[in-house]
């Protein structure tokens, strides 16, 4: 656990209560990075979890999105939300962003919402 | 017409309080059964060039958006033929057979239809179902979750009952608000409290999803719960998501490296009205499916807030159980339920979650009540403070590890001091708000919230905001921590945090054990394969589970007789046979005077031999006091003295309290009265038994007296005590002749 490195690229080794008290870290220092993600992806398909696995890996994908902003898509999701067209172009944003397993999963759902009456009027 | 008042017999059943529980005749239109409803569909899969085209008597072009997204995300397609082709019954057997691994079951578990597990899963009776959790849940160490909450979102006392509920042995701490927007301090609150009682304790605080999500975000909580699944379209869209929302949600937990489960239970879409005709068991099937499909570790299930609907029915509660055994069979954390109070009846509740506590799940409760009823802001819980020592004693009589542990009170009261003194630091440091040490105080010692009078309501709501405001996150918390001396606490408080690095507790089941150490499906899987395998408490384990604070040893009822103040009873020299017809011999076990002083009834050994010979002076009688040192059998010890006694009657007395009257021709075995029962023996039976002795010196034959009746558990209260008293009888037996012995 001490090899590892946050999202910041800090080790996880340089936070220490010590270096919190000074101010030294932020958030990021403390937030998984995509490669951890990706490595746990690996583990939960080896332990017979594919589903967990790809969940892993839409997650890496998002580790580089803000906060905001990941909050604003999970937004977008829900019911009678967004129209088919607005998910198509968030999926295009988060394909412009690497995250092409997100990507996938917005333009599912904008042809599932069309099909089932879940998008906005 | 007047009804007629029902017959006493049915007056008096109808009073019991499983009768203020309401039962339901199976209503399958209103999706009002637990197994078979109208439209569960048979199981059924088409796959066509990699792509399910129909799956439990649906085309893909009639797929709701729950069936879509199974369909595409959650089966198996490499395995799907292969399990959807084993007969029912055939896996059902698999899952109670040792010669089935867990690994293969799963393995085809995957590839199976809602409608394929639901169809397997309800031919398992409830001993079976038993089994299929022990062999199938993921985690091998059994663990429990506790609900920590308050009706006016304390700080003070959130933080001294999450410590305490740690002391306790809960790995798990779900709070959550009557006040929404308190949510942000309870969080906080909570997570100290947590630190200060154990490492490694996980903690939730249930609130709308987003704003739960963004409590993650800041590190003031280290897991989520309360994302909720619904097993028909209708009812998922009204709890405003949809699977690929639930499915986004998953992944921006996973994102900041948060654990996350998710929430389903039968009988919630038939509680809100829209369960399309289907049984309980099978729209949780799909629920389960779905959290499968987007890829959530685990589920929370077992009814939970419908939990009370499913055990309205025929069956309810067994399908409540296979709705946890189906989510191990998906092969994620099962939380099982035993949640929200399904049952008005301690009988009834106690039987809905018995079988999972011997089983054994990744969380037995999902949510324990470790508060009082009135402060569960959940409502009350299945289980609830007034039953932890019920519980603890549950895991003692069946040697089984249901996660909680016996606190001493010393200690709770050392962590409850000092998770106040946390929050204090914390909050005034923060600028969140400044708590009077007389709320401190009240804090520690309350049982509840009636228990605080001192509290000042808005302050959490104060608190809350200006966390929210000034950007609180938990690097605040654990700096302010470091600043006011409560280094232990952010030392653990930090080590929460860099459990998201290194993102090993988001696999399947974990949980951190006091050394950190993640307890997984990974680092820990059961691999139950039979009896004499699987999870085996390690030493000392079992002896926490063995040692509650109520047990008593031989020694330690000795040291409490050898504390008695009195001891007024002496020898006085050796005892002779008397030939006066008023002598009345009182036999005394050999104990008397050395090593026992009070009986099991509390009146101590001297007052109950005052009585019985204030009973013979009553009758013109004398009473001598004799120890008879070569028996312990009360039978004897009344023979030996009647054998001595001028008038050939004798009383005999234990000096744990059980008395007789003798005569010197009855066999040993025989007597004229007996009280057998100690611990009700008063001081006025002992005179009755005095006198009544007199009576029968004198030739008479009084009315005996008769045991006072109890319906209380007399031999479960005192038995315990009965066997220690008779050792230390036992090691006072000697080969001493009678003794004559006097009170001073």
């Amino acid at each position: 656990m001490n090899n590892q490195k946050g999202f910041s690229g800090k080790n996880v080794s340089e936070v220490t209560v010590e270096s919190i008290r000074r101010g030294d870290i932020t958030l990021d220092d403390v937030r998984i990075h995509p490669e951890t993600l990706a490595m746990q992806a690996q583990v939960a398909r080896d332990n017979g979890n594919p589903q967990l696995a790809e969940n892993f890996l839409r997650a890496a994908e998002l580790t580089s999105i803000s906060d905001e902003v990941v909050m604003g898509y999970y937004d977008a999701l829900r019911p009678g939300r967004s129209t088919p067209q607005q998910l198509i172009e968030i999926a295009n944003e988060l394909e412009l962003k690497g995250a092409i397993k997100n990507a996938e999963l917005f333009k599912q759902a904008a042809d599932v919402y069309a099909r089932r009456g879940l998008a906005a009027k | 017409m007047t009804t007629k008042e029902p017959i006493g017999r049915f007056r008096f059943m109808n009073e019991q309080r499983v009768n203020l529980d309401g039962f339901a005749t199976p209503a399958p239109e209103l999706g009002l059964v637990a197994f078979n409803g109208l439209n569960d569909p048979k199981p059924s899969i088409t796959i066509k060039e990699n792509r399910i085209v129909e799956m439990d008597g649906r085309s893909e072009s009639d797929f709701d958006s729950i069936d879509e997204f199974i369909a595409r995300h959650g089966i198996d397609l490499s395995v799907a033929i292969e399990a959807m082709a084993i007969d029912d019954l055939d896996f059902a057997r698999r899952l109670v057979d040792p010669n089935h691994s867990r690994a293969d079951i799963v393995r085809l578990s995957s590839g199976m239809t809602p409608a394929k597990l639901a169809a397997v899963l309800s031919k398992l009776s409830a001993a079976e179902l038993v089994i299929a959790m022990t062999k199938m849940r993921a985690r091998r160490t059994p663990s429990n979750q506790a609900h920590v909450t308050n009706r006016s979102d304390d700080p003070l006392l959130l933080a001294a009952d999450a410590a305490t509920a740690a002391a306790f042995g809960f790995r798990e701490l779900e709070t959550t608000v009557p006040v929404a927007a308190d949510a942000p301090s309870n969080a906080v609150a909570v997570s100290i409290g947590a630190a200060v009682g154990s490492p490694g304790v996980l903690v939730q605080c249930s609130v709308e999803e987003s704003a739960e999500l963004a409590l993650g975000m800041r590190g003031l909580v280290s897991y989520a719960e309360t994302v909720s699944l619904y097993g028909t379209e209708q009812i998922f869209i009204d709890g405003d998501d949809t699977p690929w929302s639930k499915a986004f949600l998953t992944s921006a937990y996973a994102s900041r490296g948060i654990k996350m489960r998710v929430t389903s239970g039968g009988g919630s879409e038939a509680l809100m009205g829209g369960a399309e005709k289907c049984s309980m068991f099978y729209l949780e099937a799909r629920c389960v499916a779905l959290a499968r499909a987007i890829g959530a570790q685990g589920v929370q299930n077992g009814g939970i807030d419908s939990a009370a609907v499913a055990g309205a029915v025929p069956g309810g509660v067994r399908s409540l159980m296979a709705e946890n055994v189906m989510v191990m069979l998906r092969n994620l954390e099962a939380c099982t339920g035993n949640d929200a109070l399904m049952s008005e009846s301690d009988v009834r509740r106690t039987s809905r979650t018995h079988p999972i506590f011997i089983g054994g799940s990744d969380f037995i409760n999902s949510g324990f009540g470790s508060i009082q009823r009135y402060d569960n802001m959940f409502g009350p819980s299945q289980w609830n403070s007034e039953d932890i020592d019920d519980f603890l004693a549950m895991q003692r009589d069946w040697g089984v590890d249901g996660g909680l542990r016996t606190a001493d009170e010393v200690e709770v009261e050392r962590l409850r001091r000092r998770a106040t003194e946390a929050v204090t630091a914390v909050y005034s440091w923060l600028g969140l708000g400044d708590f009077s040490q007389e709320w401190a105080d009240q804090a520690i010692d309350a049982a509840g919230s009636k228990d605080i009078s001192s509290g000042d309501l808005m302050l959490p709501l104060t608190a809350a905001r200006t966390i929210m405001e000034t950007n609180v996150t938990m690097l605040d918390v654990i700096a302010a921590l470091a600043e006011n001396g409560f280094d232990l606490e952010a030392q653990r408080c930090l080590d929460m945090l860099k459990a998201r690095v290194a993102g090993d507790y988001l696999q399947t089941s974990a949980i951190f054990d006091e050394e950190m150490n993640v307890l997984s499906l990974v680092t820990d899987p059961n691999e139950y394969s039979g009896p004499g395998t699987g999870y085996q408490p390690t030493s000392s384990r079992q002896n926490e589970i063995d040692t509650i604070r109520q047990q008593r040893s031989v020694s330690d009822l000795l040291a409490e007789q050898q504390s008695f103040d009195h001891k007024n009873i002496f020898v006085k020299g050796s005892a002779e046979t008397s030939y006066d017809p008023r002598d009345v011999v009182i036999g005394v076990s050999p104990a008397t005077g050395k090593d026992i002083w009070v009986t099991l009834s509390g009146l101590s050994l001297a007052d109950a031999i005052s009585e019985v010979l204030a009973g013979l002076e009553e009758e013109g009688c004398t009473g001598r006091i004799v120890r008879i040192n070569d028996s312990l059998d009360l039978g004897m010890i009344g023979l030996t003295a009647a054998r001595l006694s001028g008038s050939g009657v004798s009383v005999g007395l234990q000096a744990k309290g059980t008395a007789l009257i003798h005569r010197r021709d009855l066999a040993p075995l025989a007597n004229l009265e007996l009280y057998s029962v100690a611990p009700t023996i008063t001081r006025d039976l002992y005179r009755m038994m005095g006198i009544n002795a007199g009576r029968h010196a004198k030739g008479a034959t009084p009315e005996p007296v008769r045991n006072p009746y109890s319906d209380e558990a007399i031999e479960a209260r005192y038995h315990t005590k009965v066997v220690s008293l008779v050792a230390i009888e036992r090691n006072c037996v000697n080969s001493h002749g009678p003794e004559l012995m006097e009170l001073r």
